[in-house]
């Protein structure tokens, strides 16, 4: 790991200040892909500003069915949480499953969304239940903040404060772990909401997380899941790589999206 | 056997200090002065160096200063060498090209050592590396053994024309040809075995220390075998004479083969010590693990097996490419031939038996001996052609085994080795049991309305281990003899010190052997210490590795104990008036045997020191030394089970039940055997299932460098293992010992293998069976039906 200076920021105001004046500097949640890089000397930022601990970013609300989870709440909590299993529980089980029980004490949905990895899970939930991105300076739907493998419609220093969403009526998660990294090799959100069948791909998608439009017409039809079985995916649009070709996780989006649907009931 | 004698499950004593953090391992290492290295590494597989410019490095903050391999060669250090001379078939040497410890005109693999940087910390040695600019005229690469041997390949080595290290042969090829021409039926097959990387809990380190004032070296290294890495530094490299080179492995977090090897960094270190005046510490990341530490297996064979029409085999013809990577490692020429090749009869009576092997040099990390080393890519190769053999003959897999098995012994199979002692089918039967193999149908059934496919799989594995009979072994070209040595240090007060030439990186010598001990003299384990790992304390050893420590290490303890016992009695039978015959050890009491006559061994003990009413003649003191040379090789052997479950969705196997019945003669501590089968299961499941080193073949980068890409098993790949153990002592030592280490990790991956092939209905399968390629391999048609 190269050099760099801690700031332990009290506030989105003073974290947000923080940013601004080291242009080198990155925001730092749990951690949990950015130590990992900066230890691989890949990433150098000169300044991190941890926001674990600003009280305003933590936390689960529910009111109602609409349900605001804090930047700064890790997937511990989420998995843990009573109030949000409740409303939506495919959303704490997909946290359940992310990492390890190290990974999930730490690392934060925030951070999660704004590294956009393209295997990671918590992209496959917020765009599958069309959630909005709150940050320091707007609001931005879930459809326009995902832009691309590790690039998101988030500005330079601006930074996620909470995911807001309606709990969906029925929603459900299934993966596909990678035998190494365990990340997802393929992993489908689908959700029943008010406004629509949503299906959303992580892990297998060329350009990152993804909607596929095939199954949430043929899910609209018949929310079963029989209906996502035999809806064609292109694999033309997907990863290959040493562990995945873009046939097997063509293959692998039709059993998740099924398996997802069975989940949720 | 005692509570804490030979047979009891003793909990091993090293574990408080693992499990509480207070091992003491090379990088926990601490001098006065210490300094810290970082390697300036080839990022290119095959590159000429036309430049190296380490100015502006040495102007860094806490540079102390930056080597590199023409100051190194300038001072007469020498090349690495590989330890065992094979002969081509045309009686010509093998052809090593020169491994420098810092390559100085030419990189021949990514992760080649270039220069050392030495400075005040670990961070600023690595920011230094960084700024030496190291000008690299890029060269064709090849990273495949197969692509190596093609016309106009890639010359790797100017010694090595077409890359070929040796083309040797063992066994009979008139015969074999013959047999197969004659056969009823001849089962073809291609097996590949894939490259592994070891993988070690705690990478590698070294701490090199020189002292000018006695002009004396230390070195600190994670070693399986101090003295060998003393005696090749002294006599090949020119490091040091060996009495002005100390040697220490402390605490060494797994091993595996991989730290058998002499390093360049070992070297270099030391090296780099006397040239800058401070002890210079190296410790490497997992990248530098994944990049430098020496692979295993990587084999591609053509395998013709014949059968006469009873089924009997009559012949078996292998063709084996070897890729040994861009240098040759210290044991590397052995592994794929007198490891692998004379392990090719199996458990089987073959008659006739031909194996050519070529090996050759590729752009990749060097591949030496890794847990098996020969036997698991032998194991793998046969007992794959006898499940696709009695597939093809429509017979069961396991009476084809049965038919064939050898029934008498000793055995002389056509490929050197003679087989001492073994009964495979108590083995065979006892796993098929323990299996329910007779079950299988009506689980496959019962699986298939779940919409799974079920597969169940059997290997019936030898190896040779007790590594070796001294003279055998330097007639087929070994640079050392493989006895090993003990000193037994009896203390004025009856404590004991055994100083064994053998090193524990895991294997739990400090309570086996210690287990030996109070069996023999009836004291308690917590009263023995094992020495081990230092070359100042410990006469010369040879190390441990080829499941050796207990059927040769423990064999130099007992020649030790019987001296150190004799004397003790004469000394008993001395102060108690008695016969020196009629003197017998006891619960820790010298007794004259048929009368209340005793005299508890500290008095004994203390009587040898005080030496005030010793036997006439006899010297002071209470400690022996032995060296034992085996006799023969020692084969354990067994057979494992594999059921497993696929789902063909996904192409995930899921292990049902893994069942391991092992022959591995007499067990001194059950839990911990047991204990060596789990790693060693644990290692062949991850071979068969989900570990792979893979290079880009353009570039010679390696694209499996960190967890990401490598898979290691984890607990929840594995199933809870069903161990059972069958005996058949080994004639050939004194404990009837035959080795443990090394038999799950030889006989599990054609289990599994076998039985995902039964699942999925085909052999078209290569290792590791990941869930992408069972996946595919579920798309191709079956060629036979499943439930045969």
């Amino acid at each position: 790991m190269y050099d760099t200076s801690y700031h332990r920021a009290s506030s989105v105001d003073e974290a947000v200040n923080l940013r601004s004046s080291h242009d080198e500097g990155r925001y730092l949640s749990g951690g949990m892909t950015l130590i990992a890089t900066m230890k691989q000397r890949l990433a150098a930022p000169s300044d991190l500003i941890d926001l674990r601990h600003i009280p305003a970013l933590k936390g689960i609300s529910v009111e109602g069915r609409r349900v605001r989870i804090g930047a700064a709440t890790s997937h511990a909590e989420v998995a843990a949480s009573s109030a949000l299993r409740a409303v939506c529980p495919a959303i704490s089980d997909l946290a359940s499953m992310i990492g390890d029980p190290h990974v999930r004490h730490m690392g934060t949905i925030g951070g999660s969304v704004a590294n956009d990895d393209p295997a990671a899970d918590y992209p496959a939930a917020v765009l599958g239940l069309g959630a909005t991105v709150i940050t320091d300076r707007r609001e931005i739907a879930a459809d326009d903040f995902f832009t691309g493998m590790f690039e998101t419609a988030l500005d330079e220093g601006e930074m996620i404060t909470a995911i807001a969403f309606d709990a969906p009526d029925k929603a459900g998660y299934a993966k596909f772990r990678n035998p190494a990294s365990r990340y997802a090799i393929t992993g489908v959100f689908v959700a029943k909401t008010g406004s629509g069948v949503r299906v959303a791909v992580t892990g297998a998608g060329s350009n990152g997380v993804f909607r596929h439009a095939g199954m949430e017409a043929a899910l609209s039809t018949s929310w079963v899941p029989e209906s996502v079985a035999s809806v064609s995916v292109d694999a033309s649009a997907l990863m290959s790589d040493l562990h995945a070709t873009a046939e097997y996780r063509a293959n692998l989006v039709r059993v998740m999206a099924k398996r997802a649907v069975a989940s949720a009931g | 056997m005692g509570v804490e004698g030979i047979g009891a499950r003793v909990a091993r004593k090293e574990d408080k200090r693992f499990l509480t953090g207070k091992g003491r391992y090379t990088d926990d290492m601490v001098v006065p002065g210490m300094k810290f290295a970082y390697f300036v590494r080839s990022p290119h597989a095959h590159a000429r160096i036309t430049g190296i410019d380490a100015s502006a490095a040495k102007a860094m903050p806490g540079v102390i200063d930056v080597l590199d391999g023409k100051q190194l060669q300038a001072d007469g250090i020498g090349n690495l060498i590989c330890g065992w001379m094979i002969h081509s078939k045309d009686g010509s040497p093998m052809k090593m090209g020169a491994w420098r410890p810092l390559a100085v005109d030419t990189v021949r693999y990514v992760g080649d050592a270039v220069a050392i940087v030495v400075a005040d910390s670990a961070a600023e040695a690595r920011d230094a590396s960084e700024a030496v600019v190291v000008d690299y005229e890029e060269l064709p690469v090849v990273t495949t053994s197969l692509a190596a041997l093609e016309a106009g390949a890639p010359q790797i080595h100017p010694e090595a024309p077409g890359n070929l290290i040796f083309d040797w042969q063992i066994g009979d090829p008139a015969a074999t040809d013959k047999a197969i021409s004659e056969a009823a039926h001849v089962t073809e097959i291609e097996i590949l075995n894939n490259r592994l990387s070891p993988n070690p809990m705690e990478p590698r380190a070294t701490l090199g220390i020189y002292d000018s004032a006695e002009d004396h070296f230390t070195c600190y290294t994670t070693s399986q075998n101090p003295h060998v890495a003393r005696l090749v530094m002294s006599a090949f490299y020119n490091v040091a004479p060996e009495n002005k080179l100390r040697v220490i492995a402390p605490d060494v977090g797994g091993g595996f083969g991989s730290k058998i090897y002499i390093y360049p960094e070992e070297i270099v270190c030391l090296w780099a010590s006397k040239k800058t005046s401070v002890p210079v510490k190296w410790t490497s990341d997992r990248t530098e693990a994944f990049l430098t530490d020496a692979h295993g297996r990587d084999h591609v064979s053509k395998v013709k097996m014949a059968f006469d029409k009873d089924h009997r085999i009559i012949g078996l013809k292998v063709d084996t490419i070897a890729n040994l990577g861009a240098y040759m490692s210290l044991f590397s020429s052995a592994v794929p031939t007198y490891l692998y090749a004379t392990l090719l009869s199996g458990q089987y009576a073959i008659p006739a038996i031909h194996a050519n092997v070529r090996t050759v040099y590729t752009n990749t990390v060097p591949v030496d001996a890794y847990r098996g080393a020969g036997r698991p890519e032998a194991t793998y190769l046969l007992e794959r052609t006898m499940e696709v053999a009695a597939r093809e003959l429509g017979v069961s897999p396991a009476e084809l085994r049965r038919k064939n098995f050898i029934r008498s012994f000793p055995y002389q199979t056509p490929v050197i080795m003679n087989y001492d002692a073994g009964d495979y089918e108590a083995s065979l039967n006892a796993a098929m049991e323990a299996a329910d193999w007779n079950g299988f149908p009506a689980r496959r059934a019962e699986a298939e309305r779940r919409g799974k496919k079920r597969g169940i799989g059997m290997s019936c594995y030898i190896e040779a281990c007790g590594i070796a009979p001294s003279q055998a072994v330097g007639s087929l070209g070994a640079g050392v003899g493989l006895w090993e040595s003990a000193e037994v240090r009896v203390n004025a007060v009856g404590t004991i010190e055994v100083l064994t030439g053998s090193h524990s990186h895991g294997q739990g010598h400090e309570t086996t052997f210690a287990q030996l001990v109070a069996d023999r003299l009836g004291v308690p384990i917590a009263s023995v210490n094992i020495v081990h790992g230092d070359t100042d304390k410990v006469q010369m050893g040879m190390g441990t590795y080829g499941s050796r420590s207990g059927a040769v290490g423990m064999s130099a303890i007992v020649k030790a104990l019987d001296k150190v016992e004799m004397k003790a009695k004469k000394i008993a039978a001395h102060l108690m008036e008695a016969d020196e015959s009629d003197i017998v050890i006891e619960n820790g009491e010298l007794k004259v045997a048929g009368t209340d006559k005793t005299l508890p061994w500290f008095q004994v003990a203390l009587a040898a020191y005080t030496a005030h009413n010793l036997p006439a003649g006899m010297e002071p003191g209470l400690k022996e030394s032995a060296f034992y040379d085996p006799s023969n090789f020692t084969f354990p052997a067994g057979c494992y089970i594999a059921e497993v479950e696929i789902d063909p969705e996904t192409g995930k196997t899921d292990i049902i039940q893994f069942v391991a019945a092992d022959d591995f003669g007499n067990i001194i501590n059950p839990l911990i055997v047991e204990g060596q089968v789990h790693g060693g299961l644990a290692q062949g499941i991850g071979q068969a299932l989900l570990e792979e080193v893979r290079y880009d073949e353009a570039t010679g980068q390696i694209l499996t460098a960190s967890y990401m890409d490598y898979a290691m098993p984890r607990a929840d790949d594995l199933p809870s293992f069903t161990l059972s153990h069958q005996n058949t002592p080994c004639p050939g030592n004194p404990l009837g010992i035959k080795g443990c280490g090394e038999a799950g990790a030889i006989g599990s991956p054609p289990a599994l293998i076998n039985a995902i092939t039964d699942a999925i209905g085909h052999d078209r399968l290569t290792m590791p069976a990941t869930p992408l390629k069972v996946w595919t391999a579920l798309q191709d048609a079956p060629t036979r039906l499943a439930a045969e």
